[in-house]
C-alpha cells in the first residue's frame, strides 16, 4: 500500500482544508509548518507564533534573515502587514483563553480516548514539551498530523498511549498518511476519509485502537 | 533615578555562587549576551537558571554550561546542545522542563505580586505530580508557583536611563515577564538614551522594574536556524 499513501505534503495538504476563513491558526514544527504553504491566498488566516507573534508570513529572501524576527522553531521568518508582537505570557494567555481558533501539531501517539504523547521518549534524551502542554490543554479544536504505523509497522493509534502523556481527552481530528478520523467523544477513531487507493481493511490492519467504519468512505480529495 | 552601570562587569557584580538567575530570551533571539559573557569571565558556580533554553554549545546559556556554571536549568525546551545532554545524562545537570506558557506566566505572577496562577497545562501528565488541583467550571487546573529569582538578566533593543525598556520583533519572547519578575533586574539594550526620547505611549517594560542597565557591545545575534526563499 506503501505507493499510495499520502506523503508529509498530502498530509499538511489534507488539513489545510480544515482551515477557515477568519481563523486564527497555530501551527506546531514539523508537517504542521507545511500547512500554510496549502492555505488558499483568497482566505484571511492569521499564523500566530507562541514566541509572541501573530501575522507570521513567509521565510525571508536571502540576506533579507532578520535574527530578531523568528518563528516558534526558531525559524528565520517575516512579518506580514498587519502583524502583532507580544511577550511569551500573553501568548499563552491567547491560548488559554480560547483566541486561537484551531491547533494543528504533530504526534508520536493518540489513544481513542483523544490523549496525545508527543513529547518524551523513555530511555532517550528529553528535550522537553516546549508549548505543546499549554496548547493541548486549552485549544477547542485541535487537529493532529501524524505517521500511523511506525517504521517497525506498529500502529500509532491506540486503545490507549504508552508514552508520556503531554494532554488528555483533547485531540478531535487526526490526518495521517493512510486516512482522516474524528476522535469520538465517547471513544474511538471514525474513519471519515481514506488516503486514495488504500482499502478499509488496510486501515484496520493499521489502527491498534477502537476503529469505527460506518457506511462507504470515500478517498481523501487533495 | 539613574540606573545606568558602566557595564556588563558591573551590573552582575554580586551574583555569587547558588543564586538563581532568569535569562531572557527564546532559542538565541533576545538573549543578554553581554551578562552571559560577563557570568563566564566571572565564574560563578552552582547557579540555576530559568530561561526557556539552554542554548547551544557555544553561544547563550551553553557557554555557561560548558564551564560547568549550572546547577540546575528551568526550561521549556533543552533540544539543541550536546554538552547539556552529556552535563543531563551523567547526572551533573539537574534539570527541570515545564511548559512553555507556564514557565511564562510563573515569571508574569512574580512580576504581578501574586503568588500562584492556575493553568490546564500539564493535568493528566507527569507534570501535575505533587502538583495541587483545583476545579473551576467543571475543568481541572493546577496550581503552579510564582518564580522567585535573586536576579532576572534581560536583553531590550532600546532603553532609557531611568530604565524604561523596547524590545524589538519577537526579540520581546520573555524578556519582559522576565524583567518584572527579579529581585534585582538588569537590563541590557543595544541603544540607551536620555529620558523622553522614547514616547512614553510605547514603553514595553517601566523602568520601575529595571535595577541596573548598561548599553551593550559587540553584539552577535546569531541565528539559530536560517531559513530562506529564493526571489522568482
Amino acid at each position: 500500500m506503501k505507493e499510495f499513501m499520502l506523503d508529509k505534503q498530502g498530509i499538511a495538504k489534507r488539513i489545510a482544508k480544515e482551515i477557515k476563513d477568519g481563523y486564527y491558526v497555530n501551527l506546531g514544527i514539523g508537517i504542521p509548518t507545511l500547512v500554510a504553504n496549502y492555505i488558499p491566498d483568497t482566505m484571511d488566516v492569521v499564523l500566530q507564533s507562541e514566541n509572541g507573534l501573530l501575522g507570521m508570513g513567509p521565510f525571508p529572501f536571502e540576506g533579507e534573515e532578520d535574527p530578531d524576527i523568528i518563528n516558534a522553531g526558531k525559524q528565520t521568518i517575516t512579518m506580514l502587514p498587519g502583524s502583532a508582537i507580544f511577550d511569551s505570557a500573553m501568548s499563552f494567555g491567547m491560548i488559554r483563553a480560547k483566541k486561537v481558533n484551531l491547533t494543528i501539531l504533530g504526534a508520536m501517539e493518540v489513544s481513542e480516548n483523544g490523549d496525545i504523547a508527543n513529547w518524551k521518549i523513555p530511555g532517550k534524551m528529553v528535550k522537553g514539551m516546549g508549548g505543546a502542554m499549554d496548547l493541548v490543554a486549552s485549544a477547542e479544536n485541535i487537529i493532529v498530523a501524524m505517521q500511523q504505523v511506525n517504521k517497525a509497522g506498529e500502529s500509532k493509534l491506540l486503545p490507549q498511549c504508552t508514552l508520556p502523556l503531554t494532554g488528555v481527552h483533547c485531540v478531535k481530528k487526526i490526518v495521517t498518511e493512510l486516512g482522516v478520523y474524528d476522535v469520538l467523544p465517547e471513544g474511538g477513531f471514525r474513519l471519515i476519509e481514506r488516503a486514495p487507493g488504500v482499502s478499509v481493511e488496510e486501515i484496520k490492519q493499521a489502527t491498534a485502537g477502537t476503529l469505527i467504519v460506518e457506511g462507504e468512505i470515500p478517498e481523501i480529495a487533495v | 533615578m539613574n540606573k545606568v552601570v558602566s557595564g556588563a562587569d558591573e551590573a552582575i557584580r554580586d551574583i555569587t555562587d547558588g543564586m538563581t538567575l532568569m535569562l531572557g530570551g527564546f532559542g538565541l533571539c533576545g538573549l543578554p549576551e553581554n551578562c552571559i559573557a560577563a557570568l563566564v569571565k566571572k565564574g560563578v558556580k552552582q547557579l540555576t537558571c530559568i530561561s526557556n533554553n539552554a542554548g547551544v554549545d557555544d553561544f547563550g546559556i551553553g557557554l555557561m554550561l560548558k564551564q560547568r556554571q549550572v546547577k540546575k536549568m528551568i526550561s521549556s525546551y533543552v533540544g539543541e546542545n550536546a554538552e547539556f545532554e552529556r552535563q543531563l545524562l551523567s547526572g551533573e545537570l539537574e534539570v527541570e522542563l515545564i511548559p512553555q506558557g507556564t514557565l511564562a506566566t510563573r515569571c508574569m505572577a512574580a512580576g504581578y505580586g501574586m503568588p500562584a496562577i492556575f493553568t490546564p497545562a500539564g493535568i493528566g501528565t507527569e507534570v501535575a505530580e505533587g502538583k495541587e488541583v483545583r476545579n473551576f467550571n467543571g475543568k481541572d487546573y493546577l496550581m503552579e508557583m510564582a518564580f522567585d529569582a535573586d536576579f532576572a538578566i534581560v536583553k531590550a533593543w532600546k532603553g532609557d536611563t531611568m530604565g524604561n525598556l523596547v524590545y524589538r520583533s519577537t526579540a520581546r519572547n520573555f524578556n519582559p515577564v522576565m524583567a518584572m519578575a527579579g529581585k534585582i533586574t538588569i537590563a541590557e539594550v543595544e541603544e540607551l538614551v536620555q529620558p523622553g526620547e522614547l514616547d512614553p505611549d510605547h514603553i514595553h517594560t517601566p523602568g520601575i522594574y529595571v535595577h541596573r542597565i548598561f548599553k551593550g557591545v559587540d553584539y552577535e545575534k546569531r541565528i539559530e536556524h536560517a531559513t530562506v526563499r529564493s526571489k522568482q
